[in-house]
């Protein structure tokens, strides 16, 4: 069972500020979607891995720019919240 | 389903909007029985009246009439293709360079797309005219359009029901005569449950068809593109529109898109204990035993099949899904583009950010992703999921040696009330039972209207979904084409 506790934990994880009623609905709703997908754990799974096909492969490409150098950056500059000249401005991290 | 319009051309030709198809309004433009110019006109005009109430679009773009013009231009180059000057609505997770586009969330409210998706691009290149973009549940996490951050789409058929989601603005736009057709996104059913709920067509194409460049990722391994429209021969046009191997999407697949070959006879598989899952509606039962009977007095042969694991489907859906929407929706953190609110220090513009720009139903799915990814859960559920992602697979691999097609209602009841659900996420997700199969498994999947029932003395119409084995779009729209007779 999920508490509130735990769900002001999985918040801090997922950097996700939450409003007092959330914090006491969440734990609730939550634990009955848990509570539907526990029905997973009667399945019986052991012959799961032998039936892996071999269709998960990596997908290589050459380390190169793919443009012209500065071709999208106006557009991608002109998104930042915060910019000084073309550079993204963010907040002191140390 | 559609009104008809009393939208003269200069040639004193009436366009009428509600019999209009793909193939026909083609055929009309290449005739210049009107203009694309005038096509466009026509679409707008019912925007303009229907739209205020249903919300189908958020955003009509003010270039309709320049796209339009190109089009025409094409035409006079007799350089024209099928999709040329038709009109579409594109779902707001799908972007076109220059345009906003939002998933519908107050996270990315203002964002301007700085690429083109893939698929949009196929049809731009070729003239099709994007109208507008159409409304959805908030990230695409939803199944009835009612966490948009931008208001609840109504369903054109009753509009105090929902139009399903998350494409409901998509679906809702094509059911009001407010677009020829609609690109839309599946992840779990988000296609074929508006279609169905609004009388449409709608095409999931198998996994990797159509590349997801440029469409806001929110399940990984599940998402694709795909069509809502009034035809199933439209849904092909737009499927063989879009389709094809991209290498900006490095899971896209190439090959023919007439992978499994035509047969002279197709067999439809009925997974009867299905419909003994709780809470499918007594109409709904009755119409699929009566889509049964309509195919077999089509000359169709039946077989009763065994799912064995598709019981677990939703279950291992509803894990795997919020798994993969928490680690893609780490990206919006107000840091590069899209919302940005201040706090003391970066984390705080993190939880801030986050925290207000992000509707309740997208956080409810990251905290419950978060958990199932979580160490100590990690292998009960992520792990545990992923095994029952491979069973059901196995399952479905082996029941296609023995049927071309399998059948079930697209969705357990018709459009339910709007607010109904909202508040209770479990009997919510609940609507995805049919569909999320389709996606867990990778196969094509095709909601087509399957009769109607009253409510409230409103008439719902139900779905039929059809699914084939991989890359078994052609059989879909083969079968579907002949059950509704066009």
């Amino acid at each position: 069972m999920i508490t509130r506790t735990d769900i002001e934990k999985l918040a801090s994880l997922a950097r996700i500020r939450l409003s007092e009623k959330e914090k006491s609905l969440f734990p609730e709703e939550i634990n009955s979607v848990l509570g539907y997908v526990e029905q997973i754990k009667n399945a019986d799974a052991s012959n799961a891995k032998a039936l892996q096909k071999e269709t998960v492969y990596n997908v290589m490409r050459e380390d190169i720019n793919p443009d012209e150098s500065g071709v999208h950056t106006k557009d991608i500059v002109d998104e930042f919240p915060k910019k000084e000249g073309n550079y993204l401005k963010v907040k002191n991290i140390l | 389903m559609t009104e008809t319009s009393g939208f003269l051309t200069s040639n004193g030709m009436a366009i009428d909007l509600t019999d209009l198809t793909i193939d026909k309004a083609h055929k009309h433009l290449k005739s210049r029985d009107f203009s694309a110019m005038e096509l466009a006109d026509a679409y707008l005009e019912v925007i303009e009246k229907k739209n205020p109430e249903i919300n189908a679009y958020l955003e009509i773009y003010d270039d309709v009439k320049k796209q339009a013009q190109q089009a025409q231009e094409i035409f006079e180059s007799k350089e024209e293709n099928i999709v040329t000057g038709i009109p579409l609505a594109i779902k707001d997770n799908i972007l076109i360079k220059g345009k906003q586009a939002s998933a519908a969330s107050k996270i990315l409210e203002g964002y301007t797309a700085t690429y083109t998706a893939t698929a949009a691009h196929k049809l731009i290149e070729k003239g099709a005219v994007f109208l507008g973009r159409a409304n959805m549940d908030e990230f695409a996490m939803g199944s009835s359009t009612e966490t948009s951050a931008f208001g609840v789409t109504k369903n054109p058929r009753d509009l105090s029901r929902v139009p399903g989601g998350s494409s409901g603005g998509s679906a809702a736009a094509v059911a009001m005569g407010g677009a020829l057709a609609a690109l839309g996104s599946d992840t779990g059913g988000s296609i074929r449950q508006p279609a169905s709920f609004c009388g449409c067509i709608g095409l999931k194409p198998t996994y990797g068809t159509v590349s997801r460049y440029g469409l806001m990722a929110m399940g990984s391994s599940l998402d694709v593109i795909g069509p809502i429209t009034k035809t199933v021969a439209d849904a092909e046009i737009i499927f063989k529109a879009i389709c094809g191997k991209d290498k900006y999407d490095s899971t896209s697949i190439s090959g023919s898109i007439n992978a499994v070959s035509p047969k002279k006879e197709y067999i439809i598989g009925i997974p009867r204990e299905i419909l003994e899952i709780e809470g499918i509606d007594k109409d709904v039962k009755e119409n699929f035993e009566a889509s049964i009977k309509k195919f077999e007095s089509l000359g169709f042969k039946t077989k009763e099949i065994s799912l064995s694991n598709i019981a677990y489907a939703l279950a291992s859906y509803y894990i795997l899904m919020p798994a993969e929407v928490s680690s893609n929706l780490a990206r919006f953190d107000g840091v590069k583009y899209g919302l940005h609110k201040k706090g003391a220090n970066l984390l705080e513009d993190y939880l801030n950010t986050r925290g207000e720009g992000f509707g309740v139903e997208a956080r409810r799915r990251i905290l419950l992703g978060t958990y199932v990814l979580s160490a100590g859960y990690y292998d009960a559920y992520y792990n545990k999921a992923n095994d029952v992602r491979r069973l059901i697979a196995d399952d479905f691999e082996n029941v296609f040696k023995n049927v071309d097609i399998i059948i079930t209602p697209t969705t357990p009841t018709p459009a339910f009330k709007i607010g109904e659900k909202v508040n209770d996420p479990l009997s919510m997700y609940l609507a995805d039972i049919f569909t999320v199969t389709a996606n867990i498994v990778g196969i094509p999947a095709l909601s087509i209207p399957s009769g109607a029932v009253i409510r409230e003395e409103k008439e719902l119409p139900l779905g039929l979904q059809l699914m084939a084995p991989h890359r078994g779009e052609h059989s879909l729209f083969m079968v579907g084409s002949q059950f509704l007779g066009e």
